[in-house]
Order: C-alpha cells, then sequence, then structure tokens
C-alpha cells in the first residue's frame, strides 16, 4: 500500500519533471543561443526556487506526519528522560532556525529574480549585522554546551558502588555474550589468553587462578533489574564492536586491549515497555507488515514470518565484517524478583568448568 | 620558481615546442592539469555514485535478487543476491572514492589548479613541474584504487575509516587482505599527491600575485583554496603516519594499533597496542578532510554568489575571518568523532565545547550569503542555482550538526543514519554542489565554449529534489535507531515498519543518478559542440576573465595585468556597467571601498 502510495509521487515528480523540462524549452522560443540566463531563465528559476522552499517545507512536515512515529522511541532509563529533553530542546531549535533561514534564502532567490535593466543594491558591508549573527548563535550555542556538557558528565560520571549490578558486555564476531559478577559483586580477571582452556567451556576467557572469577556468570541473552544501576564493562576478543542499546540511550565502544565503560538505571521493564501505547501501535504496524510479507513468502512456498513481539535489543554498531548486521543480544527487564530466580538458574563458572 | 621566471619574458609559449604528449599528458600548463584532474575526478565520481546506487538497491529490497548485481559483481554476488561483504566494500569504497577522489582532488585539485594563477594574476603555478607530478601521483593512486576492485578476495571492506582490527587482520575479512594493502598504497601515493599540490597553491599565492593583489584584494575562492591548502599540508601527514603504522601492523608484525586478540581460534601476539590511537590519528586529518572538502565549495560559491547577484559578496572581512576560524577550529574538533570510542569523557566535553564553537563561523558565512542575495539582481544561472542549493543544504546539514556534536546527543545517534544524513547534505551534497557549480561557471574558462543552460536547469532541479528526498527522510531512520553499515535490516523484526523508508530513499537515489546522466551528456557534448564563449560570459570582475579564452602558455599575451581594486565591485554607484573588474583603475576621486 504505501510502496504504491510512493510509486504514485514518483510519478508525479516524473511527470512534473518532464512538464518543467517542456516549460524550458517553451521559453526558448526565440530560438537564441545564448547559454546565459535571460529574465525568462530568471523569472521560471525565481518561481521555482519559491516552490522548492515549499517542497523542503513539505517534505518536513510529511517526513514528522508519516515517520514521526519511529522517532526517538520512549526512553526506558533513568538518564534517558534528560537526553530526550535536550534532544528536543535542540531540535525545536533547529526546526526554528531552519525554517527560517530557508524561507529567507529561497524567498529573496525569487523574489530578487534578474530582470534586465534593474540594478542590484551596493551594499557591502554591516558591522552591526554581522555583530548581530555572531552574537546569537554564541549565545544559543553557550546555552545548549553548557547544558550538554552537564548532562554529559552526569551520565558518563560512573561511580563503582555496592547497589550496582555490574555486567561484563563482551563482543565477538559476530555474537554477544555477558557475564555477571555473581554474589561477591567482581568480575573475575579475564583475558583472551584463557579462552582455549577448558576445551572453550571459558566463553569470555575467565582467568581460573583469580578467586573473584568463581561466581561469576556469562549467558547470552542480557536481564537487567529494573531500578537498579548497572554498570557495563565493555570488552572485545577481536575487532571493534559497539555495545549499542538504542532504547536506553546507551551506546560504547568494545575495544580489543581495554575495558570501557558505561552504566545506566533500567524504569521499565519489557513488559511495562510491551504496553506503552506508541510501543503497541508500532508492534501492530510491524505485525501487518509481516503479514503481508508472508503472504509473498508463502506463495514462494517458504515459511511465514513468525509474529513479532517487542523485546529490547543490544545491537552492534561498529563496522565489524561480514554478519555485522545481525550481532545482536535480546535484553530482558524484569522486577528483581524475576532477575533473581533466573540468576539463580544460571550456572556459575566454577559450575562451568567442573 | 625557475619555470615562471621562464615563461615571465615578452617571447613566452614560443620557445617551447609543444608535442601531444608535453601537451596533453605530461604538461605543466595549470590550465590543462586543472581540465586532468577534473576529467579523473569525474570517472572516479561515476564509479563512486554507481556503487551508491549498488547498495542502495540492496537496502531497498534486502531479499530480492537483481540480474544487474551478478552482471557487475559476478561470483560475489551469485545469482544476483549480494554477498555482506561485498555490500561493506561497496560503502567502503564508496566513501573513499567520494571524499578523497572525487571532492578533494576532483575538487580542489580542479579549481585550485585552474584559478588560483588566474584569479591573482601569474603565468603559472609556482613548480610546474611538482604541479605535474601531483596530477600523476593522483592519477596513479586512482588507478590502485581502481584496480584494488578485482582482486581475488576484494577491495578493502573495513569503511573508508579502515579501523583496525577490522582493518589490519586478514582473517578478520576478505578485504583486509591484498585488497587493503593496495588502499593503504593508493592512499600513501594519494596523500604524497595531495602535499605536492597543497604546498604548490600555497606558494603561489604568497609570492606570485600580480602587482596590486594584495591578500585583502584577493577573491574570497583564493582565499578558500589557499586555507584549505594549510589546513591539508597540516593534517594529511598525520594520516600518512596512521596508514604506516598500520601497515606495519598488518605486514611487520608491530603492535602500534592492536592488543589481545583471539581469532579464528588463535591467540594473536600483539600487546600493547589501541585502536584508539588509530582513531585519533585518522581523525586528526578525517575531520580537517571535512572542511578541505567544503572550503573550496565555499570559496567558489562566493564567487559565484556574488557575479550572479550583481552585488558584492556581503561582508567580505567577516567571510575572510570565518574561512580562518573554521580552518583553526577544523582541528581541533577530531574527538566528537570519538564520543563513545572509550577515550576519557572529559575529553569528550572539550570536544563538545569546540565542535559546537564551528558553527558560529558558519552561521556568518550562511547569514551572509542570504544578505549578498537581498536586493540583488539575480542571474539564475545553473551555476548560481547549485551554489543556493549548497547554501541550502549546508544550513539543512550542518544544523543537525549541533546534535552530533554534542556529546551526549551524539550517544544514541552515533553510528546511525542520522549520521548519514547529517554528513551527506552538510559535505558530500554541499561540496558535490559546489564542484557542479564551478563547472557550470568555469566551464567557458576550461574549454571556451558553454554548457548548455537548459540541461543545466533539469540537472539542478532533479539533484535538488532528489538530494532533499534520499537525505531527509535518514534523519527519520536513525533516529529510530538503525545503525549504518547494515546490509540488511531484516535481521531486526523491530526494524521491519522501516522498509518502505528505504525503498523511498532508494527511489530518489536512482532518479539523482538519473539526473547526473544529464550532466554527462551535457559536459561531453558541449566540449565539442558547446557555443562558443564570449570573453566575460558572466560580466565577471576576477581576472581569468582577462585572459585569451584560447589557452596560451603564461596566460596572457605581453604583460600581466595590474589589479587596482577588489574583487567585488558589482553595481557600484557611479559605474555604467554593473560590474568593475579588477584591472580598471579607479576613477579620479573614486573611492576604494575600505574592507
Amino acid at each position: 500500500m504505501n510502496i504504491a502510495l510512493v510509486f504514485t509521487v514518483l510519478v508525479l515528480v516524473a511527470i512534473s519533471l518532464w512538464q518543467i523540462t517542456k516549460i524550458f524549452e517553451l521559453s526558448q522560443a526565440k530560438k537564441e543561443d545564448n547559454q546565459v540566463a535571460n529574465d525568462n531563465d530568471n523569472n521560471l528559476n525565481g518561481k521555482l526556487m519559491f516552490a522548492f522552499l515549499l517542497f523542503i517545507y513539505g517534505i518536513t512536515i510529511f517526513s514528522f506526519w508519516s515517520y514521526g512515529d519511529v522517532f526517538l522511541p520512549e526512553a526506558a532509563s533513568e538518564h534517558g528522560a534528560d537526553y530526550d529533553q535536550l534532544m528536543w530542546i535542540s531540535f525545536a531549535i533547529i526546526l526554528v532556525v531552519q525554517t527560517i533561514t530557508q524561507a529567507l534564502l529561497h524567498y529573496f532567490a525569487y523574489k530578487y529574480r534578474g530582470k534586465k535593466g534593474n540594478k542590484a543594491l551596493f551594499y557591502a558591508d554591516n558591522d552591526k549585522l554581522e555583530m548581530i549573527w555572531t552574537v546569537i548563535p554564541v549565545i544559543v550555542l553557550a546555552g545548549l554546551i553548557l547544558y550538554g556538557l552537564y548532562t554529559w558528565t552526569d551520565i558518563m560520571n560512573v561511580e563503582e558502588n555496592d547497589e550496582a549490578l555490574v555486567v561484563e558486555l563482551y563482543a565477538q564476531q559476530f555474537n554477544w555474550k555477558a557475564r555477571y559478577a555473581g554474589e561477591d559483586g567482581v568480575l573475575g580477571d579475564a583475558n583472551v589468553r584463557f579462552l582455549q582452556d577448558f576445551d572453550g567451556r571459558n566463553l569470555v576467557g575467565i582467568d581460573a587462578t583469580d578467586p573473584n572469577g568463581f561466581d561469576d556468570v556469562v549467558v547470552q541473552e542480557l536481564h537487567l533489574p529494573v531500578g537498579r544501576e548497572v554498570i557495563f564493562k565493555m570488552r572485545s576478543q577481536d575487532v571493534l564492536h559497539s555495545a549499542y542499546m538504542p532504547h536506553f540511550r546507551a551506546q560504547m565502544n568494545c575495544v580489543p586491549g581495554m575495558i570501557t565503560e558505561f552504566a545506566f538505571t533500567p524504569t521499565l521493564t519489557t513488559e511495562e515497555m510491551r504496553l506503552n501505547p506508541d510501543m503497541v501501535a508500532k508492534v501492530k504496524k510491524i505485525n501487518k507488515i509481516r503479514v503481508e510479507n508472508s503472504k509473498e513468502l508463502i506463495a514462494k512456498g517458504e515459511e511465514a514470518l513468525e509474529p513479532y513481539e517487542f523485546d529490547y535489543m543490544l545491537l552492534c554498531n561498529k563496522i565489524c565484517g561480514a554478519s555485522h548486521y545481525n550481532m545482536q543480544m535480546k535484553i530482558i527487564v524484569e522486577s528483581k524478583e524475576d532477575f533473581e530466580k533466573w540468576m539463580e538458574q544460571q550456572q556459575t563458572f566454577a559450575e562451568v568448568i567442573q | 620558481m625557475s619555470t615562471v621566471e621562464a615563461h615571465s619574458g615578452e617571447d613566452h609559449g614560443h620557445h617551447h615546442k609543444e608535442t601531444f604528449v608535453t601537451k596533453y599528458i605530461f604538461s605543466q600548463d595549470h590550465k590543462m592539469i586543472s581540465k586532468q584532474y577534473l576529467i579523473t575526478g569525474l570517472f572516479m565520481g561515476i564509479i563512486g555514485i554507481a556503487m551508491s546506487l549498488l547498495f542502495r538497491l540492496q537496502l531497498a529490497w534486502p531479499e530480492q535478487p537483481f540480474g544487474i548485481f551478478e552482471v557487475l559483481l559476478g561470483k560475489w554476488a551469485p545469482n544476483g543476491v549480494m554477498d555482506p561483504n561485498v555490500y561493506l566494500a561497496l560503502v567502503t569504497i564508496h566513501g573513499t572514492i567520494m571524499v578523497f577522489f572525487v571532492l578533494t582532488a576532483g575538487l580542489s585539485g580542479t579549481f585550485s589548479n585552474l584559478l588560483i594563477p588566474l584569479q591573482i594574476g601569474a603565468r603559472d603555478m609556482a613548480s610546474g613541474l611538482l604541479n605535474m607530478i601531483s596530477y600523476w601521483l593522483f592519477f596513479l593512486s586512482s588507478v590502485i584504487m581502481v584496480f584494488s576492485l578485482f582482486v581475488e578476495a576484494g577491495p578493502a571492506a573495513a569503511g573508508w575509516t579502515i579501523y583496525p582490527p577490522l582493518s589490519a587482520l586478514p582473517q578478520a575479512q576478505p578485504g583486509s587482505g591484498l585488497g587493503m594493502t593496495l588502499w593503504l598504497v593508493s592512499m600513501a601515493i594519494f596523500i604524497a599527491s595531495s602535499l605536492l599540490g597543497s604546498l604548490n597553491y600555497i606558494v603561489t599565492v604568497i609570492n606570485l600575485r600580480t602587482k596590486g593583489m594584495s591578500m585583502t584584494r584577493l577573491p574570497l575562492t583564493i582565499w578558500a583554496f589557499f586555507i584549505t591548502a594549510v589546513i591539508g599540508v597540516v593534517s594529511f601527514p598525520v594520516l600518512l603516519s596512521a596508514a604506516l603504522l598500520l601497515i606495519m601492523d598488518r605486514s611487520f608484525g608491530t603492535s602500534f594499533f592492536l592488543s589481545d586478540i583471539f581469532i579464528q581460534g588463535e591467540v594473536l601476539h600483539y600487546q600493547g597496542g589501541s585502536p584508539v590511537l588509530y582513531e585519533h590519528l585518522f581523525w586528526f586529518l578525517g575531520h580537517p578532510e571535512v572542511y578541505i572538502v567544503l572550503l573550496p565549495a565555499l570559496g567558489i560559491t562566493s564567487e559565484i554568489i556574488a557575479t550572479n547577484a550583481r552585488k558584492p559578496i556581503f561582508g567580505y572581512r567577516a567571510m575572510v575571518a570565518s574561512i580562518l576560524a573554521i580552518a583553526f577550529l577544523s582541528t581541533i574538533v577530531w574527538g566528537h568523532h570519538m564520543f563513545v570510542s572509550g577515550m576519557n569523557p572529559f575529553l569528550g566535553s572539550v570536544f563538545t565545547f569546540t565542535t559546537l564553537l564551528i558553527a558560529i563561523p558558519s552561521a556568518v558565512k550562511a547569514f551572509n550569503y542570504i544578505t549578498t542575495l537581498w536586493k540583488g539582481n539575480l542571474q539564475l544561472n545553473p551555476a548560481m542555482l547549485f551554489s543556493i542549493g549548497l547554501v541550502s543544504t549546508f544550513i539543512t546539514g550542518g544544523l543537525t550538526g549541533i546534535i552530533l556534536g554534542d556529546s551526549t546527543l551524539d550517544i544514541n545517534v552515533h553510528d546511525t543514519y542520522f549520521v548519514v544524513a547529517h554528513f551527506h547534505l552538510v559535505m558530500g551534497i554541499s561540496a558535490l554542489y559546489g564542484l557542479f557549480a564551478g563547472v557550470y561557471h568555469w566551464f567557458p574558462k576550461m574549454f571556451g565554449r558553454m554548457l548548455n543552460k537548459n540541461l543545466g536547469y533539469i540537472h539542478f532541479w532533479i539533484t535538488a529534489v532528489s538530494a532533499y528526498g534520499v537525505f531527509f527522510p535518514m534523519h527519520f531512520i536513525g533516529m529510530a535507531g538503525l545503525p549504518r553499515r547494515y546490509y540488511t535490516n531484516t535481521a531486526f523484526p523491530y526494524f521491519d515498519d522501516l522498509a518502505d523508508i528505504n525503498v523511498l530513499i532508494t527511489l530518489f537515489a536512482l532518479l539523482a543518478g538519473a539526473a547526473q546522466i544529464v550532466f554527462l551528456y551535457n559536459f561531453i557534448h558541449s566540449m565539442y559542440y558547446g557555443k562558443p564563449t564570449e570573453q566575460n560570459p558572466w560580466k565577471s570582475n576576477t581576472l581569468e576573465w582577462t585572459a585569451p579564452i584560447k589557452h596560451i602558455h603564461g596566460n596572457w599575451e605581453g604583460e600581466i595585468p595590474h589589479v587596482h581594486r577588489w574583487a567585488y565591485d558589482y553595481s557600484k554607484p557611479g559605474h555604467e556597467e554593473d560590474f568593475v573588474p579588477q584591472h580598471i583603475p579607479l576613477k579620479k576621486g573614486e573611492q576604494e571601498l575600505q574592507h
């Protein structure tokens, strides 16, 4: 349906382009072979400049109208609210400036389109004006910089504390693993040198001589308790990866040879997020598309697509090789009780290597 | 210098007997070299743009086999289904070619070479020989880059930033074998070419200006080319060192960028290096590179907007000051590419501060362009349309820089399509428009013939509409969290609802590609059959239009014109015509504008 709409729009664009070409040709009725713009050209292109302004406004409104729902999904972390507020303020400023400057630019291009015999105003300089459009951006940017830095320090200032849950995110071509620090709250030492110990059962290369590592738990699905700070320690065993969790407004590269950090506090469980009205609408839309696509697949004798249910996700967001596009891990945010119940079922490192 | 002295006598042009080889191939004449740059750049541009259309087809219809893939990619697209490694190779080479070969060499190389001697009133570049070597190194690096597309395991595929370890380890992806070696060799040669060119531009602008051409009377084009060359000389060597260290890590077992790596069942010996170091070195060039691409385009635009508005460029001093400010700031903002690289967050704060400062000179430039249009008598030639288009995309693309330059906001949009939208508009499309504007405006100077204006109008309007059509919606899929450099989005059902947008973007991309065919046809056809040009078709003030239409060695018969005024006396009261070329002496009692 939407593709049909897109095609219709394109056909209309094509027709209008064809018309424009015609107009250009007709405007050359005198058959003069002068390749410098004349009054007809100025007139036509000036008007098109004005039309282009409307096009820019149109595509802005169209995009917000039809894609506004995918724009910046509901935040599910504590700092996410601050992040979103800063984002919306920046966006508001951008939209205002964009609307005004594009209007001036294209309106002037239309209004002052050349005409034989007209003379331009000799106007080369005005210090006052220059001052105005230097000082106004300075003030606006000073505000944005201060606000931004304040939020940045707040987010990036990771302080070790007893309350926080420590989780290692471990990246490799092309999957993710997570390691929990266990009851002692301390991750055991680890290095890629230990990966081949215990016939490959040492999935993230924990140092078996470090007692802190015995109660560590390595899993392939990330579970987080709601409302508790999580401090992530990122590692990679081969190339650069980036741990990207868009719903939590979180991202940090995983760098071989060093440990990077990011921390946030999840505020909405997976269940709560699934009930969020925007998310319900989005999932409904996705499933409609999947049903449509399934029809084609079934016609080709293939299996239908599974219906989609929302889950938080961790994506790789740094180019890392062939399957970069499919390097993902499911994240489940749940109540403290559910989290602990789940944790009890997991094997510790000591149990794995026995 | 000796070349210039040799030509500065009365009898220049007579003591050389030119053969086909010295005139068209190993030419030391800046005008011929500029044409060589342009044509090589356009050729590379065709490859770069064609690649983008291929991966756009893949992104719009990821499950769909395309016959064209099999035709063009052969065994890398069995049955018309593109291999993921090839997708990455295409985006990598597209980026490399467009940024370096088209928008650095093709744009700066062409117009710096053409305009620096002609607009400052010099017989040629300071060193014709270096200039020739610079071009041929560029040619060689282009040949190697194109050649790398044909190696067995495919070309480099680690993204145009080629971050190690991905780019360092052949085990990590097929493209990191011979393809990456060739990429590095090609880029090393390219950097040498760029350095030779830049040094030549700097020396020429400083030493060879004609009498009366003080720095404050330089056209803004020359200011832009000059400062661009300075940025290039400062930052390109750092990329060269990064490339050399990477070559050593790859081939000689050093550990500059590598440490603690386990790949394909094997622990590698590398210890103590850091990929973050590479990122610093890369972006120390990589960010100034954005301005190496953009400043010449802005310089060209300044000249074309003033000429076609029949008005002085508004705020000449502020324009020069903002070029200088941008150049200075551009060298201290590279860290904004690394907010989530794992570097110290405090550094992130510093880079946020310097980065957002760049918005100030940029805003000054944008407002000055707009004010130049105000109460003008706009001659809407194709070059003028592209210049206005440039200002438009520069604003649209530049504004989202406020989000990406802010470390906090970057966290969630870093490496998503939001970034792709931002930089394509602000530097890709803007610089491309600058290139087109320059070609439309100076084609008569280069080839003695005019480009067809109606084809130019069609080219502009289709391109302008489709450029917004391609990149505007990308902001939205980026904000939705879609990462760039994904072969397909189908691995995440969460992104299924973005499929339509991807189709729309691809359709606009195909339309944009088609518009470039119009341009190519116009270019080639007009080279041979275009209307012969008048001496000064756009009624412009700058010196190049006083040189004879037919190219001669040494640029001017007889003495080089002297300069008596700045380049922007358009519609000056007290003059009959609406332009007063720079070589016309001041009338009695006429004040030169204090600027």
